[in-house]
């Protein structure tokens, strides 16, 4: 069942694409939209609690 | 509210791993962010519903999925963006060096079922255990190995790399590994 010792140099290059894929968009700077989201969203939570 | 640490400001540190994630399910950049959008909401109105303790990331990407399949269901008329939109956008100049070149692994990858796709993310690129994808993906632990196992044999499949790329290491056996991985039975010499 185990299989992590038969991993093959293909599989690795599979992993490595999917971490360049994966890292290309986690590296991208965020985007205001969503730190103004989370803004709103506490302010919102803040007059709710009053 | 006036603690000065709300535990929900800590979803800020996992919007890239969140857009990356959203980036691998709908293939399509506004897509994505769109659907960053709604699990953000989801989740800050949802956080009572969150574990104090237990990994953040993992649930924000349950909501996210949640989000995507839902919302996928509704709309009749999504069609998958095949080699569209994102794979142009991933224009990377084909490599012959003997490595996977990075522009015909993503399309190849894009055209995975989405099942397969999340699981290859989540275990192979955004360093999840496999447990974790599983409460993530919520399936059994070999349910997400299988995807992955089957997701990696796909792609080789899709690339065609068995023809006659100059792969350092074509040889049939390799192939037989990878291929044998989608049943867990074979023994490989």
């Amino acid at each position: 069942m185990d299989q992590n010792d038969t991993k093959s140099s293909l599989e690795q290059q599979i992993d490595e694409n999917l971490r360049k894929v994966y890292q290309k968009t986690v590296e991208e700077h965020v985007p205001d939209r969503f730190m103004d989201l989370l803004a709103q969203l506490k302010e919102q939570d803040s007059k709710d609690d009053k | 509210m006036t603690n000065e640490q709300d535990p929900r400001d800590e979803i800020v540190t996992h919007l890239p791993a969140m857009r990356a994630f959203a980036m691998s399910l709908t293939r399509n950049n506004a897509a994505a962010d769109d659907l960053v959008q709604d699990a953000i909401v989801k989740a800050w109105k949802n956080f009572d519903k969150f574990t104090q303790g237990t990994n953040l990331r993992a649930w924000l990407f349950t909501i996210l999925r949640n989000t995507f399949y839902s919302s996928r269901r509704k709309s009749k008329r999504e069609v998958a963006d095949v080699d569209g939109i994102w794979a142009e956008t991933l224009s990377e100049k084909p490599q012959h060096d003997g490595r996977l070149a990075l522009g015909d692994f993503e399309k190849a990858f894009a055209q995975l079922p989405d099942e397969q796709r999340e699981a290859l993310i989540l275990v192979g690129a955004s360093g999840f255990s496999y447990e974790e994808a599983a409460e993530t993906c919520e399936v059994a632990v070999g349910t997400v190995k299988s995807r992955v196992n089957r997701g990696r044999a796909k792609l080789v499949e899709l690339m065609g790399i068995e023809d006659d790329e100059p792969l350092e290491l074509t040889d049939s056996a390799t192939f037989a590994v990878v291929a044998a991985s989608a049943q867990p039975r074979k023994t490989i010499a």
